[in-house]
C-alpha cells in the first residue's frame, strides 16, 4: 500500500466517516449507503485535492442477495483512481443518479436501468435504451433470468 | 465532303419530292423525336458506363467488367432490370403528382436538346432566342425536382427537394450570368451565330481573363445546378439517403436518373457551344493553312469531344470532392459567384465595347 | 423559430436516421429532431445489434469467453482480445515471455492503423466523396494479408489466449510488416492530398461539432474523441501495459475541440502506430510465445480491472470472480458508448449534415457500442 493511497484514504474519511475501505484490489475500494451516495459524489467533483472528474466505468452486478453498484472513477488532474461500492436491495433496488455530476452516468445508468432493474432518482430520462420498448419480464443480466428461447444451458 | 448536314438535306429533299410539304413536315418531325428519343436513350446508357468507368479508373478499381467485352453492356443490363422491376407508388404519397414528376424531368431534358448544334448546320430548330430559351426551360427542371419531394410523402424527400429548390434557384444567376458575358461578346441570342462567331479563335482564347473567369463560374453553377457532386445535397446519399427520389423505383427512379446524365450532356454541350466552339473546329486568327487542316476533322467529332471534355470534368468533380453543407453551398454564391459574375460581365461588357477581344 | 435548442415544439421536423440508413454504418438509430436543416436535438436508440456478450461470458470459461470479445469492436479485435487476456493474466499472475508480448503490441498497432484507415475511407464517404474509401482499403487489404497469414483470420483474429499468443509468427512476418510500412509511407502524402487539404473537406470539418475540455472528461469520451479536446487519456501511456512503457511514441494531442481535431489525431495516430512497429520489427526477442498455464483456468476470488488503449479509445475490462472457471459477472466498458452520449451535445445547434461529419469523427462502431 502506497502512501498516495494512504493520504486519499485520510481525505475520504474526512469527508464521509461512515465509509467502509478495502485495500486488497488494484484501487482503493470504498462502501458506502446509497442515500449518501449523492452528496459524497458531488464532494468527490468538486473538492479540488480530489477532483475526480472522469467517471470511466459504471455497473452493477447482482450477488443474488443484493445488487452491487459498482463506480470507477479517476482524476485527470492527479490520476488517482477508486472504486464506490455500494449495496443495494434486491427487492427494491434505488439509489440516487449522479447523471447530473458526470455526463456519462446518464447512458450508463440507463443501461443498468433496463439490465437489471435499478431505479435511479432524479434521473433526467430513465427510458430503455437497449431493450426494445414495452419490454416485459426480468431485466435480462440478473442471475435468475430464464430465456428458454434464446438460452442455451451449458 | 460528307457530313451529317448533307444527309438532313438530301432525306428533306426526298420528302419535300415524294409528299406535299405539310405531311414532309410532320415526317420530318416524326423522324426528329424518334432521333431524340434514340439519343436520350444512347445518351443515358453511354453516360453511366462512361461513369462508372470514370469512377472506377480514378478509384483503381476495375469497373464494370462481366456484361459484354470490357462490361460495355453493363448500362444495357441495368435498363433491362429496371424496365422490368416494379414501380412502386407509396400509398400515401399524391399519386397523380408523384408519377407526373419523372416525366416533367425527362421531357424538360427533351426540350433542351432542340436548340444545341451537334455538327456543322444540323440541329433541330435553329431559334434565334437560343439562349433565352435553354435557360428558360432549364429552370423548369426544379419544378419536377420539388414536385417528386414533395409528392413523395417522405421527410428525407422533402429537406432534398427543398434544398434542391435553393440551390438551383440560386446557381441559376451566377450560370445565367457567365452565359451572358458570351451574349455581349457576340451581341446575339442564336447558338448559331455564337458559334460562327468562334470561327478565328474560341471565346476561351479570344476572351482574355474575364471568359475564362465566367468559364469557371459556368462549370461551378452547372455542376449545382444538375445536382452533381460535389453539390449533390439534393440526393446527398449520407445524409438524406437519397432525398428527392428516396420513394422512386424502377422505371420512374431510372427517368429521374437518365435525366440526370441528359442534363449533364446538355449543360456540358451548351458550354462547349459558348465557350469552346461547339462544333467549330480549333481555328487560330489568321493561320488558314492550319485552320484548313483542322477543319479535315468531322465538326460532330470536335462538337462530341469537347462536350465529353466537360463531362469528364464534372464526373472528375464528383470523385474527388467531399459535398458542401447547405450554409456553404449558399455562401459560395451568393457571397463570392454572383459578386464576381456581375464584376465579370461589366468587365466583359467594356472589353466588348472597346473591341479588346482578339 | 428562435424558441430554445433543445425543447421539442409542435411543427419541428423528427426524422429517424437509422436504423438502415447509409451515414450509421451499422444498425444505429438516431432519432433527430429538426427546425429547418437546424437539429435541435439527437436521440439515440440502441440495441439492435444487442447480442448480451456480457450475459454470454457468464457461462463461457475463462479461455472461451476471450473469443466473443472479437466480436464487440469487430475492427480492433486484437485489441480486445488483448485486454481480455490481460485481465486473467492479471488475476492468475502469469508472467507473459518477452516474445510474446512484442507480438501482441506489433498486431495491436497493426489492428489500430487497419481500423483507422478503415474510418478515414468511412468517414470521407459520409462526407460525399467516395474514392478516399477505395484508397483506404488498398492498404489496409495488406494488413489484412498479414492478420491473414499470421492467425489464419482477417478480421476476428482471436491470437491472444491467456499466457501469450496462440501459435508463433511465421518467418515471413517481419519481412511482410516492413513491406506494409514502406508501402503505407509511400501513400500517406496521398491521403493529405485527397482529403486533408481539400478546402471542402477542411470548410465541413473546421468549427464543427464543439466538443470543450469539460465535456470530453464529463461524458467519460476517451481515445481519439477526447484527445482532439486535448484531454490527455491515452492508456498506453498513463498505465503502459505490454512493452508500452519501453517504445517511444508520442501520444497526440489536439486543442481545437472541433471534427478537424479529432480527424488530425487519428491520421497522427496512425503515424504513431508506425514508429511503434518499426521499434519493434527488428527486435522480437526468441524464446516462449505462451507461458505453461493449466489446462483449467481459475481465476482468484475478487474483482480484476484491466483497461487498454483501442482504435476508439478505452476498453476496460471487469471481471468478478468467485473462484470458479468461469467469470461470475464481466463488464466491458467500451469507448463507443461512452463517446456517443456525447454527440447530443456536439450536435445540437449545427446541420444535419454536420451531424453525419460528427458521427464519421467519432468512429462509431455499433457492436461496440450495443455489445
Amino acid at each position: 500500500m502506497s502512501t498516495d493511497t494512504e493520504i486519499l484514504k485520510g481525505r475520504l474519511t474526512e469527508l464521509l466517516p461512515s465509509a467502509v475501505f478495502d485495500e486488497s484490489g488494484e484501487w482503493l475500494n470504498i462502501t458506502l449507503q446509497p442515500t449518501v451516495w449523492h452528496s459524497f459524489a458531488l464532494q468527490l467533483r468538486q473538492v479540488e485535492s480530489l477532483n475526480f472528474d472522469y467517471l470511466f466505468c459504471l455497473t452493477c452486478i447482482d450477488w443474488k442477495t443484493h445488487l452491487t453498484m459498482v463506480y470507477h472513477l479517476t482524476s485527470t488532474t492527479f490520476r488517482h483512481s477508486i472504486v464506490v461500492k455500494s449495496l443495494l436491495k434486491i427487492d427494491k433496488p434505488v439509489i440516487e443518479t449522479v447523471s447530473d455530476i458526470w455526463k456519462t452516468a446518464e447512458f450508463h445508468e440507463r443501461e443498468v436501468y433496463e439490465l437489471f432493474g435499478v431505479n435511479f432518482i432524479d434521473h433526467p430520462d430513465l427510458r430503455l435504451l437497449i431493450l426494445p420498448e414495452g419490454w416485459e419480464g426480468k431485466n435480462p443480466l440478473r442471475k435468475d433470468f430464464e430465456d428458454h428461447v434464446n438460452m442455451v444451458k451449458l | 465532303m460528307w457530313s451529317i448536314s448533307k444527309i438532313t438535306e438530301i432525306i428533306q429533299h426526298w420528302l419535300n419530292q415524294t409528299f406535299n410539304p405539310t405531311w414532309a413536315l410532320i415526317f420530318e418531325m416524326v423522324i426528329a423525336g424518334v432521333c431524340v428519343i434514340g439519343l436520350f436513350a444512347v445518351l443515358g446508357l453511354v453516360l453511366v458506363i462512361m461513369e462508372r468507368k470514370v469512377s472506377a479508373w480514378i478509384q483503381i478499381r476495375l469497373g464494370p467488367n462481366r456484361v459484354g467485352p470490357k462490361g460495355m453492356f453493363q448500362s444495357l443490363a441495368d435498363t433491362v432490370k429496371l424496365l422490368v422491376k416494379e414501380g412502386m407508388t407509396p400509398d400515401g404519397a399524391d399519386k397523380f403528382l408523384f408519377n407526373l414528376a419523372p416525366v416533367i424531368a425527362m421531357i424538360v431534358a427533351m426540350l433542351l436538346m432542340a436548340p444545341i448544334a451537334f455538327a456543322k448546320d444540323f440541329r433541330l430548330w435553329d431559334l434565334n432566342i437560343g439562349v433565352l430559351y435553354v435557360s428558360a426551360i432549364s429552370s423548369i427542371m426544379v419544378i419536377s425536382i420539388l414536385m417528386a419531394g414533395w409528392a413523395s410523402n417522405n421527410k428525407y424527400s422533402l429537406m432534398g427537394a427543398m434544398r434542391s429548390g435553393a440551390q438551383i434557384v440560386s446557381y441559376e444567376l451566377s450560370a445565367g450570368l457567365s452565359i451572358m458575358s458570351i451574349v455581349v461578346l457576340t451581341g446575339s441570342l442564336n447558338l448559331s451565330d455564337i458559334i460562327y462567331s468562334q470561327s478565328d479563335g474560341w471565346w476561351i482564347f479570344k476572351g482574355h481573363f474575364p471568359v475564362m473567369i465566367a468559364f469557371v463560374i459556368f462549370i461551378i453553377a452547372v455542376t449545382a445546378e444538375t445536382n452533381r457532386a460535389p453539390f449533390d445535397l439534393a440526393e446527398a446519399e449520407s445524409e438524406l439517403t437519397a432525398g428527392f427520389h428516396t420513394e422512386y423505383s424502377g422505371m420512374k427512379f431510372a427517368l429521374f436518373f437518365l435525366a440526370e446524365y441528359v442534363n449533364v450532356f446538355i449543360v456540358c454541350a451548351i458550354g462547349a457551344t459558348l465557350f469552346l466552339g461547339g462544333w467549330m473546329p480549333f481555328h487560330i486568327g489568321h493561320w488558314d493553312s492550319f485552320n484548313h487542316v483542322m477543319d479535315y476533322i468531322p465538326s460532330s467529332i470536335w462538337f462530341f469531344g469537347k462536350t465529353f471534355f466537360l463531362i469528364f470534368l464534372i464526373m472528375w468533380f464528383r470523385w474527388t470532392f467531399p459535398r458542401l453543407r447547405i450554409d456553404q453551398l449558399l455562401n459560395l454564391e451568393w457571397k463570392y459567384l454572383l459578386p464576381i459574375s456581375i464584376f465579370n460581365i461589366l468587365l466583359v461588357t467594356v472589353m466588348a465595347i472597346l473591341k479588346w477581344h482578339f | 423559430m428562435f424558441e430554445e435548442i433543445g425543447t421539442t415544439t409542435e411543427g419541428d421536423l423528427i426524422i429517424n436516421v437509422g436504423p438502415q440508413h447509409p451515414a450509421t454504418h451499422g444498425v444505429l438509430h438516431l432519432v433527430i429532431t429538426l427546425n429547418g436543416e437546424t437539429i435541435k436535438k439527437v436521440e439515440p436508440h440502441l440495441g439492435y445489434i444487442h447480442r448480451s456478450i456480457e450475459k454470454m461470458c457468464e457461462s463461457l470459461t475463462y479461455r472461451q469467453f476471450i473469443y466473443v470479445t472479437s466480436r464487440m469492436d469487430y475492427l480492433s479485435a486484437h485489441i480486445n482480445n488483448h485486454a481480455c487476456a490481460l485481465c486473467v493474466e492479471k488475476g492468475l499472475q502469469i508472467e507473459v515471455p518477452p516474445r510474446a508480448l512484442v507480438i501482441r503490441v506489433i498486431m495491436d498497432e497493426l489492428t489500430r492503423i487497419a481500423s483507422h484507415e478503415l474510418w478515414w475511407g468511412a468517414m470521407a464517404m459520409d462526407l460525399g466523396a467516395f474514392t478516399p474509401f477505395f484508397h483506404a482499403f488498398r492498404e489496409r487489404e495488406s494488413i489484412n494479408e498479414i492478420m491473414e497469414e499470421t492467425c489464419g483470420a482477417r478480421l476476428t483474429m482471436n491470437y491472444n489466449v491467456p499466457g501469450g499468443v496462440m501459435a508463433d509468427l511465421h518467418k515471413e512476418f517481419p519481412k511482410r510488416v516492413k513491406a506494409f510500412i514502406t508501402l503505407y509511407k509511400s501513400k500517406i502524402s496521398e491521403y493529405a492530398e485527397l482529403v486533408t487539404g481539400n478546402i471542402i473537406f477542411q470548410n465541413r470539418m473546421k468549427m464543427v461539432g464543439h466538443l470543450s475540455v469539460g465535456d470530453a472528461i464529463s461524458y467519460g469520451c476517451s481515445g481519439p474523441t477526447a484527445r482532439g479536446s486535448g484531454v490527455s487519456c491515452d492508456i498506453r501511456k498513463l498505465y503502459p501495459y505490454a512493452v508500452y512503457d519501453k517504445v517511444e511514441f508520442d501520444e497526440v494531442l489536439e486543442t481545437g475541440c472541433d471534427s478537424f481535431s479529432r480527424y488530425i489525431v487519428r491520421i497522427r495516430e496512425m503515424q504513431q502506430s508506425v514508429r511503434i512497429i518499426e521499434q519493434l520489427i527488428d527486435n522480437i526477442p526468441d524464446g516462449e510465445f505462451q507461458a505453461k498455464t493449466k489446462a483449467v483456468l481459475k481465476l482468484p476470488k475478487g474483482e480484476f480491472y484491466t483497461r487498454v488503449e483501442t482504435a476508439r479509445g478505452e476498453l476496460g475490462v471487469f471481471i468478478v470472480s468467485e473462484g470458479g472457471t468461469t467469470p461470475y459477472r464481466i463488464k466491458f466498458r467500451s469507448p463507443g458508448f461512452s463517446n456517443l452520449s456525447a454527440l447530443d451535445k456536439m450536435a445540437r445547434g449545427s446541420k444535419l449534415g454536420d451531424l453525419v461529419a460528427m458521427m464519421g469523427t467519432l468512429d462509431l462502431v455499433i457492436p461496440d457500442i450495443d455489445r
